[in-house]
């Protein structure tokens, strides 16, 4: 059992998961990010690898994943970066980025080197459903890697099924169909969504993403699913000043 | 051996849709309509009534004599820059607007490098009655001012992409960026035959008239509706498939394609891709694209805005792969002096862009009689600045 069924077998509820851009702000922060993290209480990393073309990001994840390319993160000091880190970090990591530096770094390569140095899954928003079935699933597997799906209140309730029946770790529920970094408005439609999503009794563990920036918005992602994703409101928080302070006052508001 | 699209949206390699889950509805009701809709009598009827009455189409097909006899071979033109607009892009975001509406699309987004597929869109629009937002890197916004009053004069909104590298590959992003934020009610024209499928093909099959018409003429030109050569410039290459389409499967009609070389292939400025690129995933499908040894895109470089694009079209890949098509490239000086040339002895100013397919004319042999078609994209007007500064006038 990998550390993401592990996680979501015993804690169940109340999951709080932290995505950061790898790199970012400095290049060599990303292992005591994952330290600050789990020691204030996240459950889970989401660590991003910067690409140049992040089409499904907001401008505060497009300007931290350039900032990292600029400082010189790619893919092999990442998994030396990972390495480093998982001396001390238990909590589950995955990684998420797009699918082209993962082509270009070798499908089967990228899986091993994760296996490696102990991240648990990937989240490859670009990488559509057929193509992971017929080309990735088997590496994926064979690495105990979980890949993580996209499902948006626009997603049809047959490809959900079809999603849940491909997916190995939990599945990641989009507030709306949005680039990343928007405030999640919790209106009447969007409560309507989680709660069918709810009902469809899916066999994955589901977390909310996209636009929670407050214990409010958290809340109410644990109300419809396992937890809540957090991501441009975190990496905002840390773009200046002293990284453990802005780190243990963000999650403060979560955690308390 | 099949070149055109598979039923799973396939080139041989190259294709696919590799799109975030929020662009998936949007795309796949694209997928699911797009032939049936296109293939409908009505359809059709509409879009070449306006085709011919609009765009002024069909182009002509132009014996360009004295270039012919500087080569010796007959030297076809096909004159694209006769289109409204200017070039060829109109075909396109004709087809792409009827299309729209018949979805029920009630906003139209576009990105646009040099602002050609900008104005096209922006005029479609206001042909049509619907909103415009065209996409536009804050770079290129200050190279092609005119083209950015063009577009607001025809009531299209132009928002300045000031991500990545503020070019025509970063409006790209920010177009589909729109699109995941307004799933419902808008329409992405994209002006190449790049992006997902349904895309490449969709946009092929709205320039293949260019090539449709050639045949037509040509056989009331030679009697022969195949040629010895087609040339066309490619940047994501919509011009190219257009004039290639209807010549693909006719073996023995040598295709050539030219990409820009800028300052030379190995300068570190160039926009050659099939030279410096390798396969990958650029702007949601699987093609050849210029980038890093850790697959970041890299910015391309070359004195034609059209031209300046990191990838080229999935089908181009599969061209290119196959072989069927042969790719080579040309500097931004070998397009510059085409142009000039093309000017002084057919009384034609290229665009810089189809200057690129002129300028390999002088790089090849003829016997003589050889029939040669050329795809004159577009016209030069726009780039008056650059011939200028180029040549001194």
């Amino acid at each position: 059992m990998n550390r993401i069924n592990k996680i979501f077998k015993e804690k169940k509820n109340n999951i709080l998961s932290i995505y950061y851009t790898a790199g970012y702000p400095g290049l060599g922060d990303t292992v005591a990010i994952a330290a600050a993290l789990e020691k204030a209480g996240a459950d889970m990393l989401e660590i991003g690898f910067p690409y140049s073309d992040p089409v499904a990001d907001g401008p505060v994840i497009q300007a931290s994943s350039k900032l990292s390319l600029d400082q010189g993160m790619d893919l092999n000091l990442l998994f030396e970066q990972l390495k480093e880190l998982r001396k001390t970090v238990t909590i589950p990591v995955l990684l998420m980025g797009y699918v082209n530096p993962v082509l270009q770094y070798g499908v089967e390569r990228f899986c091993k080197a994760c296996a490696e140095v102990g991240v648990d899954g990937c989240i490859v928003p670009d990488l559509p459903m057929v193509e992971y079935e017929e080309f990735y699933k088997d590496v994926f597997l064979q690495y105990g890697l979980s890949n993580i799906f996209l499902v948006t209140p626009q997603t049809s309730v047959e490809r959900i099924h079809k999603i849940d029946s491909l997916s190995n770790g939990f599945i990641y529920l989009l507030s709306s169909s949005a680039t990343t970094g928007q405030n999640l408005q919790v209106s009447d439609t969007t409560e309507a969504y989680f709660s069918r999503i709810a009902d469809l009794k899916l066999n994955n563990p589901t977390m909310i993403g996209f636009g929670i920036s407050s214990k409010e918005t958290f809340d109410k992602a644990c109300k419809y699913a396992n937890g809540g994703i957090i991501g441009t409101a975190f990496v905002k928080s840390i773009a200046a000043g002293n990284l453990e302070e802005n780190i243990e006052a963000f999650m403060t508001k979560f955690t308390s | 051996m099949n070149y055109f699209v598979n039923e799973k949206g396939y080139y041989g390699d190259f294709g696919g849709a590799y799109i975030p889950e929020m662009l998936y509805p949007n795309v796949e009701e694209l997928r699911q309509n797009y032939l049936k809709i296109i293939g409908d009598a009505e359809f059709q009827k509409e879009f070449h009534a306006l085709l011919k009455d609009y765009v002024g189409r069909p182009s002509p097909l132009y014996l360009a004599k004295r270039l012919s006899e500087k080569y010796n071979a007959n030297i076809f033109l096909k004159r694209e820059d006769l289109n409204h607009t200017g070039a060829h892009k109109i075909n396109n975001t004709i087809g792409q607007i009827l299309l729209a509406e018949k979805l029920g699309k009630k906003r139209i987004i576009a990105e646009t490098g040099a602002g050609q597929h900008g104005v096209a869109t922006a005029t479609v629009c206001a042909l049509r009655g619907l909103e415009c937002v065209v996409y536009m890197g804050e770079i290129d916004i200050q190279r092609q001012a005119p083209n950015v009053a063009r577009m607001k004069m025809l009531g299209a909104k132009v928002v300045s992409a000031v991500s990545g590298s503020k070019t025509l590959k970063d409006a790209t992003n920010e177009a589909m960026r729109d699109w995941i934020n307004n799933p419902v009610d808008t329409h992405y024209i994209i002006g190449s035959v790049v992006g997902p499928h349904p895309y490449p093909d969709m946009v092929s099959i709205f320039q293949s008239i260019i090539s449709e018409e050639t045949k037509k003429q040509l056989i009331e030109q030679t009697g022969n509706d195949q040629p010895d050569y087609v040339l066309a410039c490619v940047g994501g290459g919509s011009n190219a498939m257009g004039m290639f389409y209807h010549f693909i499967n006719d073996e023995n009609v040598r295709l050539i394609a030219i990409e820009a070389g800028g300052k030379g292939v190995d300068t570190g400025f160039s926009a050659a891709t099939t030279f410096l690129g390798k396969e990958g995933v650029l702007h949601g499908s699987r093609s050849i694209l210029m980038q890093t040894a850790d697959g970041q895109v890299v910015e391309p470089h070359s004195v034609s805005a059209g031209l300046d694009y990191p990838g080229i079209g999935p089908q181009h890949a599969h061209l290119f792969k196959t072989t069927r098509a042969e790719y080579v490239s040309i500097t931004d000086d070998e397009a510059l002096d085409a142009g000039l040339l093309c000017t002084q002895l057919e009384g034609i100013i290229p665009a810089i862009e189809s200057a690129h397919a002129l300028a390999h004319l002088e790089k090849m042999k003829f016997k003589g009689g050889q029939n040669v078609v050329v795809c004159l994209s577009g016209r030069g007007d726009k780039d008056m600045d650059t011939y200028m500064k180029h040549f001194g006038f």
